[in-house]
């Protein structure tokens, strides 16, 4: 056997990644993964079956926690809290996807193509960036005095005689809730568009326009397939974002509009642990859905 | 010792000066100053309450007094009970609200306080001991201090019914909460919650997003537009708490609130920025509308007020030098100082006598017995509150904490309630 082994010694060499070095070097960001991540995790999964009382949680298996979020979603008149929360949720995410994503692979073709050279590529990159100096509440609340019903744009709107009255929906509404968010999470698209972007051959445009391709056609047909991997990545990140969130949602929406991220927050405060973590644990597997469906649309490990 | 050391280099020659300065405080340390810090370590005691309570000047004036370091950690009045209960080891000095008790007691995460190490324990306002002022019973729906002070023994879970000697929490301030309103927007008189879901503030109301003191304002408004009348406000059935709910998601859906707000700064921006000429409001917030030189009252309203009261607790696990020094603190803020820094925005202290010797004439006058001011009124911070002839909202100390209808409360069904509160969000 052993003479056989050694006969086939350059072709059975064991494949890379499973040699002993490799499971060291792996070692410590599983360790890593498996204490803060994996186990944390678990504990939430395992809490959200515990019952609990006003201070303390009380070991058990119970899925009272799970029928008490659907409360009342049986009745067909009227959605139930959490199914109203949840898609407004979804619309928050659906629509802060859409722009950021639109104004996000703007801006990074206008960096990657129409920016001829590198430094002044890097300069202004690194402008875009600027508004992640501050903190992330200030840039909310920066919004107030500029939106409010005695703001900037209202005292401008009536100076110049466009309307009488201050537009109200300007501030506390939805739209200011989507504003902010595209003002806080563009960064998040446009970082891994214009990095695939810089990674595309040059040459593959210049061959599209030589096929007598127009600007649009190399755009749908050569550009956006090239960026799959930068806009996945770039959705992930938003959407992840914006399904958690509920500082931004809460400050720009005047504390009415509901989020999930809000209630498990309440739910917290009030000790109330073992919901907070049923919510969280459907939240979870809600996004790791949403997650799923996307990588299906692109093989990130391959492409990267 | 130290003479003995400076003396011969002293005389010896002017030459040497530095070197003398250097020596002289060496001796100094050597001999005088380091036995004292090493007999006296110095104590910093971790203070866990809210930031409205926080105010600097109070622990430079008790560091400058004592030596002792008060170190804040601010969190929100919800945060202060998760941590009580969840991290009893992470602080030394809690200061929380009344109606939180009902949720810490219970894990014997506090020790009671011996009110034997209390000098003024006697003198703290009858308020808190029996529920009266001024020789008259006030409101006690809700949890009413009376309700959860004593304890029935230092390591003990439960209250007390009667009188004991050892106290939940020392009273540190309380006050009775009303509508804040922008008279210059309103243009006329309130007097009555109903007026804050009055469709003609339609857009311009706010309710804080607090559920359990939120719910409380609400029940004041729903009782004073007389759709119902609650047996005991601080204790809803859920029957009670969904028609309290339904009535403020109608409103929300009129589009009555223009905001909701969580926190003490948010309603100061409201109420300053014009958006909200009407919501519920804390005192201090009030005084700092007025601080910036904005109209906006305090009102008082016929139903009577809200009022809350909180007061510094100890972990159980507390024990040597620090439960020294915390005794040393609690003492020192019933000793007065405190009191009149706090009674002068706008708050109330516990033991009034103590405060009134730091106050004033004119000052105990204005804020405590409800006369115009006979001299301009500043905050601690020195910015005018109000002018000659001025008279406080609510008028005296009797009138103000007489009017109290109801306390916050931790009710029975409170899991139901912070569910409901969750739908009124949503809607």
């Amino acid at each position: 056997m052993s003479s056989s082994v050694t006969a086939s010694l350059p072709v059975s060499l064991p494949p890379p990644g499973r040699s002993l070095s490799a499971w060291w070097q792996a070692a410590p960001l599983s360790v890593v993964f498996f204490l803060f991540f994996l186990i944390p995790l678990l504990l939430i999964l395992m809490v959200s079956f515990w019952d609990f009382n006003e201070y303390e949680l009380l070991p058990d298996f119970t899925i009272k926690n799970y029928i008490s979020i659907f409360n009342g979603c049986s009745n067909t008149d009227e959605l139930c809290v959490t199914f109203k929360t949840y898609l407004s949720t979804f619309k928050f995410s659906f629509l802060v996807w859409l722009i950021t994503l639109i104004v996000g692979f703007t801006v990074s073709y206008f960096l990657a193509f129409h920016v001829p050279s590198r430094s002044m590529q890097t300069l202004l990159f690194v402008l875009c960036t600027i508004p992640f100096w501050t903190s992330n509440v200030i840039r909310m609340i920066a919004w107030v005095p500029l939106l409010g019903r005695n703001g900037l744009v209202n005292q401008g709107l009536m100076g110049v005689g466009w309307v009488d009255q201050p537009v109200e929906w300007f501030l506390f509404s939805d739209f200011s809730v989507v504003l902010a968010f595209v003002h806080l999470y563009t960064m998040f698209m446009i970082v891994p568009i214009f990095n695939s972007m810089m990674r595309i051959d040059r040459s593959l445009l210049e061959a599209a326009s030589d096929s007598g391709a127009t600007a649009w056609q190399t755009l749908w047909n050569v550009i956006v397939p090239l960026c799959r991997t930068g806009i996945i990545i770039g959705s992930i990140f938003v959407i992840t974002i914006v399904m958690g969130d509920f500082v931004t949602i809460g400050v720009m929406g005047g504390q009415m509009i509901a989020s999930i991220g809000k209630i498990i927050q309440v739910q917290t405060s009030y000790l109330q642990f073992p919901l907070a973590a049923a919510n969280a644990v459907i939240l979870l597997a809600l996004v790791l859905m949403i997650i799923w469906a996307l990588t299906r649309l692109v093989d990130i490990r391959k492409e990267l | 010792m130290s003479d003995s050391l400076n003396d011969p280099i002293h005389s010896n020659s002017s030459l040497l000066q530095r070197r003398t300065v250097l020596k002289g405080t060496a001796g100094i340390l050597a001999a005088g100053m380091f036995p004292a810090i090493h007999a006296q370590e110095k104590i910093v005691l971790r203070y866990l309450g809210t930031a409205v309570n926080q105010d600097r000047a109070i622990a430079e004036k008790f560091k400058a007094d004592t030596g002792i370091t008060i170190q804040y950690v601010a969190v929100t009045t919800d945060d202060v009970v998760k941590r009580a209960v969840t991290a009893p080891n992470s602080f030394d000095l809690i200061d929380s609200e009344y109606f939180s008790l009902k949720k810490i007691i219970p894990t014997g995460n506090l020790r009671g306080i011996d009110t034997k190490r209390i000098k003024n324990a006697d003198k703290i306002t009858p308020l808190f001991t029996t529920g009266m002022v001024a020789g008259k019973a006030v409101g006690d729906q809700g949890t009413a201090p009376k309700k959860v002070i004593y304890l029935e023994g230092e390591k003990s879970k439960v209250f007390s019914k009667t009188p004991t000697q050892f106290m939940s929490l020392i009273p540190t301030v309380y006050n009775a909460d009303t509508l804040g309103i922008r008279p210059d927007l309103i243009k006329r008189p309130i007097n009555s919650w109903a007026e804050l879901l009055n469709p003609e503030f339609k857009g311009k109301a706010s309710i804080l997003n607090i559920p359990s003191i939120g719910i409380m304002d609400a029940a004041m408004v729903v009782e004073a537009m007389g759709i119902y009348k609650y047996p005991d406000k601080g204790n809803m059935t859920k029957k009670e708490i969904d028609l309290t709910i339904k009535t403020l998601i109608e409103a929300k859906k009129a589009g009555q609130f223009r905001s909701l707000w969580k926190d003490f700064n948010e309603s100061v921006n409201l109420m300053a920025s014009g958006e909200v000429v009407i919501q519920s409001m804390w005192s201090p917030a009030v005084t700092a509308v007025r601080s910036k030189g904005i109209d906006c009252v305090f009102q008082p309203l016929k139903e009577g007020s809200r009022a809350w009261a909180a007061g510094f607790g100890l972990p159980a696990t507390l024990s040597g030098k620090k439960l020294d020094g915390a005794y040393e603190f609690i003492n020192w803020f019933l000793d007065g100082w405190a009191g009149a820094y706090l009674n002068r925005q706008g708050y109330y202290s516990a033991v009034l006598d103590t405060a009134k010797s730091q106050m004033e004439a004119y000052e105990w006058a204005y804020w405590m017995e409800g006369k115009p001011a006979s001299q301009d009124i500043k905050s601690p911070h020195g910015d005018l509150l109000a002018k000659v002839g001025m008279v406080r909202d609510g008028g005296s100390y009797e009138a103000r904490m007489g009017s109290i209808a109801c306390w916050n409360a931790l009710m029975d069904e409170n899991n139901h309630m912070v569910q409901k509160w969750n739908e009124f969000v949503a809607a």
